[in-house]
């Protein structure tokens, strides 16, 4: 029962925020639309057990990654007014379709589709087995995944690295 | 206890508002959020699949998830940024041309 209300407002909210995010002019709007989201999704994390993922949610991406996103804002300005032009024929026509067609394609699938090739879905859950403590996370992590993790260590500090290089290669022209 | 249907559904709903809102916005910026809320559609699927097939492995899986989209975070708006200091636009409308 619990778990029924609080799914329903946090899904209210993530979709509330989402739908901020597309339809607001300003970016500072859709960027705390975003923030609302990735909150709502973390209660969600934590209403199925994912209590390490809800907490990584909650540090690296209401964290880190939004404050980025509203500091490139600060940085490019909010001000500017996205273009009404088309610049490619039948712009806003074939755009319109895409997405209608995408609309209505979400919706049968949702509404009509027999989930049956989910392989081995079993109406009972046992508990203990997607309890997400950090023990229950970072045993798969450092047995079986290992090399996955290392891999992810490596793209982080390239990440980081190429960010370097981005902000600097315009100083070198002038 | 919710159905995990509930959370697919909510889920899909998540993953095409973000899709509409990649084709209907031309700011750089709103584009790359809705990747980010796309990402999040996924990672929701990914736990409510491993909670029902009993299987931790889902959330593992979404641990991974958050760490590249952060790598695609940092690399992403660095490139903003650099093409803003180029052309003084984030609109990809504006930024047909292949040369710099």
């Amino acid at each position: 029962m619990v778990e029924g209300v609080l799914f329903v407002i946090a899904g209210l909210a993530a979709l509330a925020g989402a739908v901020t995010v597309v339809v607001a002019r300003n970016p500072v709007y859709s960027a705390v639309g975003l923030l609302g989201t990735l909150f709502s999704v973390a209660v969600l994390y934590v209403l199925q057990l994912a209590h390490l993922v809800a907490a990584v949610q909650v540090i690296v991406y209401a964290g880190a990654v939004m404050t980025l996103f509203l500091f490139v804002i600060m940085l490019i300005g909010v001000d500017k007014e996205e273009t009404r032009s088309e610049s490619l024929p039948l712009q806003r026509i074939w755009v319109g379709t895409l997405a209608g067609g995408m609309i209505l394609f979400a919706a049968g699938v949702t509404l009509f589709g027999d989930f049956e090739w989910v392989p081995a879905a079993s109406a009972t859950f046992i508990e203990s087995n997607t309890n997400g403590t950090i023990q229950a996370i970072a045993e798969p992590l450092f047995t079986d995944w290992v090399l996955a993790f290392e891999a992810t260590a490596l793209l982080l500090t390239i990440a980081a690295a190429a960010a370097v290089v981005l902000a600097q290669f315009k100083r070198k022209r002038s | 206890m919710v159905p995990v249907d509930w959370y697919m559904g909510l889920a899909a709903a998540l993953f095409l508002i973000g899709a509409l809102g990649m084709l209907l916005r031309r700011n750089a910026l709103v584009m790359f959020m809705c990747i980010e809320l796309m990402l999040n559609a996924v990672n929701l699927t990914l736990i409510s699949a491993g909670r029902v097939m009993n299987d931790i492995n889902g959330q593992v899986a979404v641990f991974f998830i958050l760490v590249v989209a952060a790598a695609e975070v940092v690399v992403g708006l660095a490139i903003i940024v650099a093409i803003f200091r180029r052309r003084s636009t984030a609109s990809v409308d504006e930024l047909s041309e292949l040369r710099g």
